[in-house]
């Protein structure tokens, strides 16, 4: 229980803290691939802090919904922090959600934004919100059929009996169910975090934005919060994949000091490793156009039925 | 793809010495880390190429803290160039509007410091001083990148 | 009388009283005394059910000569048996906890109705008529899930079939549509009500009597069992708004008034889901596993295809009707699953699908009591429920606004909303149940989770811009811009039911039960789930905690805000004006609208919805090269009518206009007709026997 405790509280400050530094060793990767010199991995955490000095903006004929997304996003990615395992699988609050639940907090928190977006009235803010959503529905499917090919073998959603299972048998994730259901999650990671090619998170054409247009309208710490909020839904997420397929090195119920260091290491390493990958395949690709999307996210849904297929047939 | 970037390698030149100059005290507060948005007020788009190649591979302007934003409501400075036209003046003021405190304006090239050749046309209202307040002038016809960038530095403080 | 019959008998003489007071009161103090009538006849109902949900064990007492008694265990908590009281067959009445469960769902969204309906009704609809018929329309309500045989159940469904026809009628005078929509609703509500009677009777036919204690003991044929359910099954799916018979209901739930939208959505439909599961699971005790995954693949097709009509729709009250027709199809999902699961002996799985069904009825009545409620207090506001000419109602309908957001959290099935829990329970019973269902089960179960998903995240994108849209940013006509906000009663009724969602959605525990006991009705047996702040599943692993995820939540939120407060530097917030791109000012007309937010889904989803577009150019007179006017036109018209009732209905205009030489106006042909129709029944009957 204690060492459950320690885990979580852990992982929500390595989120809390790491999460820009992920986006920064990302930005850092992309650089270099580009032959820049890159602004080093600091950087998002002297944007953060210079945000946070600044003036916050109400425009006019936004109210309270506007004001409460920012903290509504934010707070959910932090509850998700808390509930995945990443540093511990006995974190005390794993009872009190699972996968289910994580995946439809960080939707209830895109939901906040995309109604904050909508609450300014404007044209980029109902269509930032409107593709959000539009993504987001579609995505669904996908991630809860994984869940369920997932949790079969286990014959549980809750997430630290499926990542426990997984790390007493780490062969058992070569095989075709995790596979297919490996690659269906990381593209709905791909495209819950607004990243290449679903979304470009770096552009400057307001026509092509998903997730920038919904928060056009917000500045100082109100960003500041929006920004953090999309770094640790990012790690949270490729954490999740890490400890999902790769749980090496994590903490169990009855782990120590050393064991806890160890696992916070190990899911450093892990997360970083993926973000790299995942900066590094976006220098190879190209965003693909809006409507070119559903297709891409049905092919995910696919996998994920195969997954559970051959979750039943090979079993 | 892989083969060309192992081959090019980095082509981000190496960093120049940080130019001492006059920084704006606004620019303290910003602490290695500016946003800027572009205005283009009624250039002939010679400082934008410049801008491009500034923010290029090459010059890099990125590695010091300094990167361009799509809405003002991100931005810490407005970079403007060419002598503010009739058409642009309100729009340029309600810009500078919607930046949030603190904000500082960049006046790029010798159009928005002094309205450059266009000075006295029936179309232009004047140079950007004379609309809104400016922290930084970089002079130029178009300011070489170097230029830039030693303006940016001198903002970000990097 | 025990507990449950008093407090049911009341409920019902409540609504005796309502009616009258109706009738006779004069025309000022009419409203307040029907509506009061009618809520403490709904709140006592209410508590009938709640009685009879909680002491399911407690022998009843039947009114009048009891043939064999009530059975112990499983048997109801209340029966009558009123011989006299109707020609031949008798009243007979029983609540068992599986009936509690509507009884008290009917009750509690009778309170929230009726009292929004003394300030909604002041306007037009305080006549005699329509305030006498709602009352009996909840006693209608409130006698179905009692009736405990086939003669008792056919009069009391076409009781409410009939008061709730003429509650949709009441507004025929103002809107031509409305004509239209209970012409609908009358045809589709009768069609089900000849399969259901067709069904029922065949069924009596093959048992010893008419009563469903006799029914339930009775053996039928496979081959009449299987007619029995597929009758009784449409019928009541047309009740349920099932698709591909749901035509009416995206028509008369718009078009009734409010509160009797409220009422028919939240509490009326989920009578379909009742008669399916009474008819099919406890009277006809299970059958073969097709004609649960028929139920099942009925209830998906709904799920889908009526949250996908709710998205790209643009009328409110129209789109809420679309959500009904989804989550009654979600509802049908868990209970074809648990049908299929005991079939397939897999009783753990099976009572959790049916408990999940059971609590997604319950939790979708109070958020579409909330959702429909606060619409109608939008339509009172403005008198328009097209999103594309609202917007902005937070400044200037801030408890409606507050009101419909917890509706549409809830209804959107995300965390801390209601239906999240009822969908994760349902979700539950499927994985649970996989690895024992065999190879149909193994390809149905997943594509059942698809559905489930697809259906959720599609519900919040509906509700989303039904909010967002709808509420938020800036009026779009002159009607939202004036709009003013509801009368008290309106307001207290639309805040009870938001209190009541709230209360499902943090303390499930509460309820499930509770419902638990009702579907030891079908399933006999243990209880579903345990615990009292953590959902823990009984027989198989899996537990959640929606009032702690609302708790780390507001703890979340709280620390975040006290961050910011701690290390944002102390610069006061500033207005500005919206970032028009330092042109504008931006007018309300560049707002997104709920056209263009559902056209990317409209688009994804084009081959299924098939929307039409036309585009109307009028060239100028002087040169076809001018132009003077382009009219460009979107519709997303329901494909399932188009394809499947126009040629019908043409079809039956056809027949009726050939048939049309056959009826001349002379009375000897009329006198012929009948002669050689005698003749002809005579001789088949001469031929036959």
């Amino acid at each position: 229980m204690v060492t459950g405790t320690v885990g979580a509280v852990l992982q929500v400050l390595l989120i809390a803290v790491g999460s820009p530094l992920l986006v920064g060793v990302m930005r850092q990767v992309r650089a270099r691939l580009e032959g820049r010199a890159g602004a080093g991995i600091a950087q998002p955490w002297r944007d953060l802090r210079k945000l946070l000095r600044k003036q916050a903006i109400s425009p006019h004929g936004t109210g309270w919904v506007f004001r409460l997304a920012p903290l509504l996003l934010a707070g959910t990615a932090l509850v998700a922090a808390a509930v995945v395992p990443l540093v511990t699988t006995a974190s005390p609050l794993d009872g009190v959600a699972d996968l289910f639940a994580v995946t439809a907090l960080l939707a209830l928190g895109s939901v906040a934004l995309a109604l904050g977006a909508l609450d300014t009235g404007t044209a980029f803010g109902g269509m930032g919100a409107s593709r959000e959503m539009t993504v987001l529905a579609l995505v669904e499917p996908t991630i809860l059929v994984s869940v369920f090919a997932l949790s079969i073998r286990v014959g549980s959603t809750s997430l630290g009996s499926i990542v426990t299972a997984t790390a007493r048998d780490p062969l058992s994730v070569i095989s075709p169910v995790s596979a297919l259901a490996a690659v269906a999650l990381a593209i709905v990671t791909i495209a819950e975090t607004g990243r290449i090619p679903v979304d470009n998170p770096s552009t400057h054409l307001e026509l092509t934005m998903i997730h920038e247009a919904m928060v056009l309208e917000y500045a100082g710490p109100d960003l500041a919060l929006i920004e953090w909020a999309s770094a640790m839904r990012l790690s949270v997420l490729l954490g999740l994949l890490a400890s999902l397929f790769f749980p090496l090195g994590i903490a169990g119920a009855d782990a120590g000091v050393l064991g806890l260091a160890a696992a916070v290491i190990a899911i450093v390493v892990k997360v970083a490793l993926l973000g790299v990958l995942l900066a590094a395949g976006e220098v190879f690709m190209a965003k693909l156009r809006l409507f070119r999307v559903p297709e891409l996210l049905a092919g995910s849904f696919l996998l994920a039925l195969l997954a559970v297929a051959a979750s039943f047939f090979l079993a | 793809m892989w083969r060309k970037i192992v081959r090019t390698g980095r082509v981000a030149e190496p960093a120049p010495e940080r130019p001492d100059g006059e920084v704006p005290e606004q620019a303290a507060e910003l602490a290695g880390s500016v946003q800027i948005r572009h205005v283009d007020a009624g250039s002939c788009n010679g400082c934008e190429v410049e801008i491009a190649s500034a923010f290029g591979p090459v010059y890099d302007a990125e590695r010091y803290g300094a990167r361009l934003v799509a809405s003002p409501r991100h931005a810490d400075a407005l970079m403007v160039t060419g002598p503010v036209t009739r058409n642009m003046e309100m729009a340029l003021r309600r810009t500078h509007d919607a930046v949030s405190e603190p904000r500082l304006v960049i006046a790029l090239g010798d159009c928005a410091r002094d309205c450059g050749v266009f000075a006295g046309a029936y179309g232009v209202a004047g140079a950007v001083r004379d609309v809104v307040d400016v922290d930084v002038e970089v002079p130029g016809c178009p300011p070489r990148p170097e230029a830039i960038v030693a303006a940016l530095r001198g903002l970000t403080g990097r | 009388m025990n507990l449950v019959g008093t407090l049911y008998v009341t409920a019902l003489a409540g609504c005796a009283v309502a009616a009258l007071a109706a009738l006779t009161a004069p025309a000022r103090a009419r409203l307040p005394l029907t509506g009061w009538c009618t809520a403490v006849a709904g709140a006592v109902g209410a508590a009938a059910g709640v009685a009879a949900l909680s002491g399911g064990v407690s022998a009843g007492v039947s009114a009048g000569v009891s043939p064999g008694g009530p059975a112990g265990g499983s048997g109801p908590s209340w029966s009558a048996w009123l011989p006299d009281l109707l020609p031949l067959a008798g009243v007979r009445l029983a609540i068992d906890p599986l009936g509690g469960v509507f009884v008290a769902v009917t009750g509690l969204v009778t309170v929230c109705a009726a009292i929004y309906g003394i300030g909604y009704c002041a306007h037009g609809l305080d006549g005699r008529l329509f305030q006498a018929v709602l009352p009996l329309f909840v006693a209608a309500l409130l006698l179905v899930p009692a009736a405990a045989s086939v003669s008792t159940f056919l009069l009391t469904w076409e009781l409410m079939a009939v008061t709730s026809l003429l509650l949709v009628l009441a507004e025929h005078r103002r809107r031509a549509e409305v004509g239209r929509a209970g012409l609908w609703y009358a045809v589709m509500t009768h069609l089900g009500l000849v399969a259901i009677l067709a069904g029922l009777v065949a069924f009596a036919a093959g048992a010893a009597g008419e009563s469903f204690a006799e029914l339930r003991a009775a053996e039928l044929p496979p081959g009449a069992a299987t007619v029995v359910f597929l009758a009784t099954a449409a019928g009541f799916a047309s009740k349920a708004g099932i698709v591909p018979l749901h035509v009416w209901l995206p028509r008369a739930h718009p078009e009734a008034p409010s509160h009797v939208s409220a009422l028919m959505s939240a509490a009326m439909v989920n009578l379909g889901a009742y008669g399916i599961i009474r008819v099919g699971l406890d009277l006809l005790g299970g059958g073969p596993a097709w004609w649960w995954l028929l139920v099942l693949a009925a209830g998906a097709l709904s799920a889908l295809y009526g949250i996908l009509q709710a998205a790209v729709t643009s009328d409110l009250k129209r789109l809420l009707g679309y959500s009904t027709t989804e989550n009654l199809g979600l509802v049908l999902v868990g209970v074809g699953a648990a049908g299929f699961f005991a079939v397939s002996d897999l009783p753990v799985p099976a009572a959790l699908a049916l408990a999940a069904a059971l609590l997604h009825v319950v939790n979708h009545a109070a958020f579409k009591t909330v959702l429909f409620l606060s619409a109608g207090s939008v339509l009172h506001a403005t008198g328009t429920r097209d999103l594309d000419a609202l917007g902005g109602l937070r400044t200037r309908l801030p408890y409606t606004t507050a009101v419909f957001a917890v509706g549409a959290l809830c209804a959107s099935a995300l965390p801390p909303g209601n239906a999240f829990v009822s969908e994760w329970l349902l979700l539950q019973s499927l994985i649970h149940a996989l690895p024992g269902a065999g190879v149909a089960g193994a390809v149905t179960m997943p594509l059942a989770v698809g559905v489930i998903a697809l259906s959720a995240g599609l519900a919040v994108a509906t509700f989303v811009k039904a909010f967002g849209v709808g509420f938020l940013a800036r009026p779009r006509s002159a009607e939202a811009e004036a709009a003013r906000e509801s009368p008290p009663p309106m307001l207290a009724a639309m805040t009870f039911a938001a209190v009541g969602c709230v209360v499902l959605a943090l303390a499930p525990t509460l309820v499930v039960p509770a419902l638990g006991r009702a579907v030891g009705v079908v399933f006999p047996g243990r209880d579903v789930v345990s615990g009292e702040l953590t959902l823990r599943l009984a027989g198989v692993s899996g537990m959640i905690s929606p009032l702690l995820i609302a708790a780390a939540l507001v703890i979340a939120v709280v620390a975040v805000l006290g961050l910011v407060r701690l290390t944002a530097a102390r610069r006061a917030r500033r207005a500005a004006r919206l970032w028009d791109c330092g042109a504008g000012p931006m007018s309300a007309r560049m707002e997104y609208t709920a056209t263009s937010f559902a056209e990317p889904l409209q688009r994804v989803f084009d081959d299924v919805l098939a929307p039409e577009s036309d585009v109307d150019v009028t060239p100028m007179k002087e040169s076809a090269y001018l132009v003077e006017r382009v009219r460009f036109q979107a519709r997303v018209p329901d494909r399932i009518e188009h394809r499947l009732y126009d040629p019908l209905i043409a079809a039956a205009a056809a027949v009726g206009n050939r048939a049309r030489a056959l009826a001349t106006g002379s009375v000897h042909r009329y006198l012929g007709y009948g002669f050689w129709a005698l003749t002809g029944a005579l001789l088949v009957l001469v031929a036959l026997w």
